[in-house]
């Protein structure tokens, strides 16, 4: 029977990921990588590629660790502590969930590649402000024995740089996943610049040609293999945002510790206490929230629509509540860029919309509970 | 347990389940008249409620984790989620709830002698004598180690005298556990026992304190020159503090499993609330919905730290945690049913039966077991180590 505990395995993890992050994916390098104009750090993923991490999603016949759901989870986790900036989500779970669904030997290669660190992939979904697949325009018209691409994409998560996208497209009768390289002729690439200092792009597609071998799964039928890693994603985003509000609350519950006011530290103000008090039980439910959906990803897949979307929601809200109490409990310090409180509560905004935002998962948890 | 032996365990409790929980027992209702409390002076409110209780009590299912010999199934923790979760698949009751089993049971298996379980527990789990908590006094709310009840050393025994407030159905308890000052000079913490007093004892006086919500749950206590043998303490004579503390933090785990059930395993709050109002309000609905998820939510917290219980790793200081926010949970979920209700809601058992008065008596839970604010304080003090 499966634990809302981690396992030990699960806690080594967590703690080799934490050294590694706090060395080599620090927050002081999001703050460099910002003031540089860059947005993705090569070495940094290749050597993540190494520990296992690109691969924790791929089967170990093509070269992955196959770690599991509950892994990348705790990894994304260990990410969100320090902000690290890494095509994590995109690549190691997101694309190799949906080309482990696909299952070919195109899939395996490809895997292989993810494996590796040699292929990074963004998914370009979202047409409009919000997360709404179902509402997808982007059209690929059947021309001859293949189809031709045209609308656009926004919001496509580390999109700007990745050398493939999965695109999301109306067919004749459904919605159909491709697999197209970034550059191919039509495919335009609008870099954002991003609240959260990141890679996130614009695509426009200009009558981009595709054949069938670049679809995932079967024509019309897309969620079959993309349903399972937006699922996958939706978890690991969330574990990602429940490190990030730990990451938060953990430099607010030092300043309470250090901060002197009236001559004492400003943590024996009751008001305060309360207010750090109240956020750690959030921050506590809701690992526990992560905890499950990883479970029931690993154990359960076809039946964690409610945990997945009972994960995002939490952590969105506690992301929130955690940078927002981050920068009040700080004061006027937490309102200045030389100090890190924004970085947080500007990573907690972008999470909170991507992948579907609060309401989105509230309204599959209330479908899921009958009203 | 293996996969196996798991799947047969389930296809047992649910073939037993099937075969002995009376109909009568499956509307899986948890409100203040459908509870079977036990006791001496209970009445059954029906056939099937003593039924239940009694087919439940012979194969140790109203305690299940206990041991055997103390009148439990010796169940392990996956086998009692599995067992809880085939209870949840009929709908089906609690067959027993008392303090006895949330509260007393726990604090005796830790801190009691073998004599003691032998002699308390299984009357406890086979609904015979029911308990009450002596634990608040006039002036011991929040500062509950303030306690004033004496018990002065008398040879063989104990003579207490004083006043509880508080005390949960203590007009219809056999017994109460209560702390008892047997100390006066040592520090405050230091000079508590926690003593088994049997209500029908000489001396003893109870007055029900009537509530907001129209009933009388709770009581004001008075001993006077009430003889206490000293073979009813539990733990040593003066550490009574550390088994008092050990009980409130089952206590909490209890009172916030109150808030979490109604959500995490129960019908959904949406559900609930569809039943009085069809076309909800866009702002209902979506209160609705955050309630839902932290319910949820929480749910699964307890569930986790039950996991991690039988691990081996308690609760501890985070059932501060738990009750907090159980509590606070539970009382946004009875504004909503409340506003879900309407003008119905407003008349005492009107269309909606009492569910004015189960929102009134939920404002209580914030403040029994210790207040939100002092749960709040034992987080931010032994958690977070902020400067006390």
């Amino acid at each position: 029977m499966t634990k809302l505990v981690r396992t030990d395995e699960e806690t080594l993890l967590a703690d080799m990921a934490r050294s590694f992050l706090e060395r080599e994916a620090p927050l002081s390098k999001l703050r460099q990588m910002r003031d540089q104009g860059r947005t993705h750090d090569a070495a940094a993923w290749k050597a993540m590629a190494e520990l296992g991490w690109a691969g924790v999603l791929v089967p170990e016949s093509a070269g992955g660790s196959d770690m599991g759901f509950a892994a990348a989870n705790v990894i994304a986790e260990e990410m969100g502590r320090t902000l690290a900036v890494a095509p994590f989500l995109s690549t190691a779970v997101i694309a190799a969930t949906t080309l482990r669904q696909v299952g070919d030997a195109r899939a395996s290669k490809a895997l292989a590649q993810i494996a590796a660190g040699e292929t990074t992939y963004a998914l370009a979904i979202d047409e409009s402000v919000k997360f709404a697949p179902d509402s997808t325009r982007l059209e690929a018209r059947a021309v001859g024995n293949g189809f031709c691409l045209s609308g656009s994409k926004q919001f496509v998560v580390d999109g700007g740089l990745a050398e493939r996208l999965l695109v999301l497209a109306r067919t004749q009768a459904g919605l159909t996943l491709f697999d197209i390289p970034a550059d191919r002729a039509g495919v335009h690439r609008d870099m954002a610049h991003m609240i959260d200092s990141r890679d996130v792009a614009r695509i426009r597609f200009e009558d981009v040609e595709a054949t069938g071998a670049d679809v995932l799964g079967a024509v019309d039928d897309a969620m079959s293999v993309l349903q399972p890693a937006l699922q996958a994603g939706q978890a690991a985003l969330a574990a990602e945002m429940t490190g990030l509000a730990a990451g938060a609350f953990g430099m607010t519950l030092s300043y309470l510790k250090e901060r002197k006011q009236f001559g004492v530290e400003i943590g024996r103000f009751q008001a305060l206490q309360h207010r750090a008090a109240h956020l750690w039980c959030e921050i506590e439910v809701t690992s526990s929230a992560i905890l499950n959906a990883g479970r029931m990803l690993d154990s359960d897949p076809a039946s964690a629509a409610l945990a997945v979307s009972l994960a995002k929601a939490r952590a969105t809200q506690t992301a929130t509540l955690a940078v927002q109490e981050g920068v009040q409990l700080h004061g006027g310090i937490g309102m200045t860029d030389a100090f890190d409180m924004g970085f947080f509560m500007k990573r907690a905004r972008v999470g909170a919309e991507w992948l579907g935002d609060y309401s989105y998962h509230a309204e599959k948890v209330a479908a899921q509970r009958g009203f | 347990m293996s996969d196996d032996k798991m799947t047969a365990f389930r296809a047992e409790m649910r073939a037993w389940l099937q075969e002995n929980c009376p109909e009568e027992m499956r509307d899986g209702l948890m409100t203040e008249e459908s509870i079977c409390w036990g006791g001496k002076s209970w009445t059954f409110s029906s056939p099937a409620q003593k039924l239940w209780l009694e087919r439940c009590a012979a194969k140790g299912y109203t305690v299940p984790t206990w041991p055997v010999a103390y009148g439990g199934a010796g169940f392990s923790r996956d086998q009692e989620k599995i067992f809880l979760e085939e209870m949840d698949r009929l709908n089906a009751r609690l067959p027993l709830q008392s303090f006895g089993i949330w509260m007393l049971g726990p604090a005796l298996l830790h801190f009691g002698t073998h004599e003691q379980k032998l002699r308390y527990l299984p009357p406890v789990a086979r609904g015979e004598l029911r308990w009450c908590q002596g634990y608040s006094e006039p002036g011991a709310g929040s500062d509950l180690a303030n306690v004033q009840t004496h018990g002065a050393e008398g040879g063989d025994h104990w003579l207490v005298n004083g006043q509880k407030i508080w005390t949960s159905y203590a007009d219809k308890a056999d017994w109460i556990f209560a702390l008892v000052r047997t100390d006066r000079d040592a520090p405050k913490h230091k000079g508590i026992s926690f003593l088994l007093i049997n209500m029908e004892d000489p001396g003893i006086e109870t007055r029900p304190i009537k509530m907001i919500s129209g009933v009388s749950p709770f009581c004001e206590t008075f001993f006077t020159d009430v003889k206490v043998p000293k073979d009813q303490i539990v733990g040593a004579e003066n550490a009574g503090w550390d088994v008092a503390k050990y009980l409130l933090t089952h206590e909490r785990e209890m009172i916030s499993a109150g808030g979490a059930a109604l959500s995490g395993g129960g019908r959904a709050l949406g559900a609930v609330i569809a039943d009085t109002v069809r076309d909800m309000d866009a702002v209902l609905r979506a209160d609705a919905m955050r309630c839902e998820v932290d319910g949820l939510a929480l749910g699964l917290t307890l569930e986790r730290y039950k996991d991690q219980a039988a691990a081996g790793q308690g609760a501890g200081d985070a059932s501060a945690m738990l009750k907090y926010m159980g509590t606070e949970l539970n009382k946004r979920r009875h504004e909503l049913m409340m506003s879900a209700g309407g003008s119905d809601a407003l008349e005492w058992d009107g269309p909606l039966g009492n569910r004015a008065g189960d929102w009134l008596r939920t404002k209580a839970n914030s403040i029994e077991g210790g207040t939100s604010e002092v749960m709040l304080s034992i987080v931010s003090r032994r958690i977070l180590g902020l400067p006390g």
